[in-house]
């Protein structure tokens, strides 16, 4: 956008004006990423409510910077990354809050070994597999395998070489594919 | 797709070596129902990712013009108004005796204050007379009285008179 300035001599000159962003503008540009922020969110944070919390904290930030968003390369990688530390920040702060009574304070062997029975066939069983994952390997499944980034981009995101990313992505694969390998075999006796 | 370029791809897929088109190869081939059956539990897997791919966040987001900076202002402005209520009055305090006034006010005001006296001097010249006309009603009065003592005399003459 180009404003005209008359100086002495009538020479017209052209003078940038600062792009300004209207709402519009902006849910277009958000619009393509912003479900793979909430199922990252989600994928992370569990519960679909946190997940909407989550996804709508990152859009208003994004909303409120929203001058500053065209000095960024990549916008989409830059959402990640901060969905990414958002959703750690929220999982840290609320392990050292309050300590509730979930099911991963106790165990007990009978009433999992039933939901793995009942989970056996169904597609719901990856992700309670996924669940216990560490963090990271969550996140590069869920950028890799879901949302189909190439090495490159997710080692932009996550900070990483790409090496790195590829090692914590087989390690993950293997323990999921593992994990299904066994239920398989309850199934089968 | 031949059953043994499927194994390699897997193979290759759980040392994360695929690219992204053998990925799609493969999760076309889970998703297309028959499957070698050494191979099915993979399935789930390749299923479960191409479901969650289809989650959308519907939630709105509530965007609204910036208009914060405003508001903060708005404070700002209202302690500079404050301050300058306090500090105001004090400035103005200025010159307080007669000398301080310039040579030319100090003379009005002693030209209207020589006005004023002459003026309650003859205020209180007036008063004086008035005195003097509140002792002539006094006066007045008695006189009042004698005259009335008169007209007692008048009627007992009359009452002589008759009999």
């Amino acid at each position: 956008m180009y404003r005209r300035k008359y100086e002495e001599g009538n020479k017209p000159t052209l003078l940038p004006i600062k792009l300004v962003m209207k709402q519009a503008d902006f849910v277009s540009l958000v619009m393509p990423f912003k479900d793979k922020v909430f199922r990252l969110a989600k994928r992370l944070l569990v519960s679909r409510e946190e997940a909407e919390d989550a996804t709508q904290e990152i859009l208003l930030k994004l909303w409120r910077n929203k001058e500053k968003i065209s000095d960024y390369k990549n916008v989409e990688a830059f959402s990640m990354t901060m969905t990414k530390n958002f959703c750690l920040d929220r999982l840290k702060s609320k392990q050292a809050q309050n300590l509730k009574i979930v099911h991963s304070n106790y165990t007990d062997n009978n009433s999992s070994l039933q939901k793995q029975v009942e989970a056996r066939d169904s597609i719901d069983w990856v992700s309670k597999i996924m669940e216990d994952l560490p963090e990271q390997q969550k996140i590069i499944v869920q950028l890799r395998d879901i949302e189909q980034y190439d090495f490159a981009e997710i080692a932009e995101m996550l900070d990483m070489s790409e090496t790195a990313v590829r090692v914590a992505l087989s390690r993950a694969r293997k323990t999921i594919r593992e994990k299904l390998t066994n239920t398989h075999r309850y199934g089968i006796k | 797709m031949v059953l043994n370029d499927i194994e390699k791809l897997l193979e290759k897929y759980n040392n994360a070596e695929t690219t992204l088109q053998e990925e799609v190869q493969l999760r076309a081939y889970f998703a297309n129902g028959d499957v070698a059956p050494h191979l099915e539990h993979y399935k789930p897997m390749f299923l479960y990712f191409s479901q969650s791919q289809q989650e959308q966040y519907t939630k709105d987001v509530p965007l609204k013009p910036k208009n914060t900076k405003l508001y903060q202002w708005i404070s700002v402005a209202a302690v500079v108004v404050l301050m300058l209520g306090i500090f105001i009055p004090n400035w103005n305090n200025g010159p307080k005796t007669l000398a301080d006034y310039p040579p030319e006010e100090q003379k009005m005001y002693l030209e209207t204050k020589a006005a004023l006296a002459m003026l309650s001097d003859k205020f209180s010249d007036g008063t004086s007379s008035i005195n003097a006309l509140s002792l002539a009603s006094e006066n007045f009065n008695v006189g009042l009285e004698k005259a009335s003592h008169v007209a007692e005399f008048s009627k007992t003459t009359n009452k002589l008179l008759k009999n």
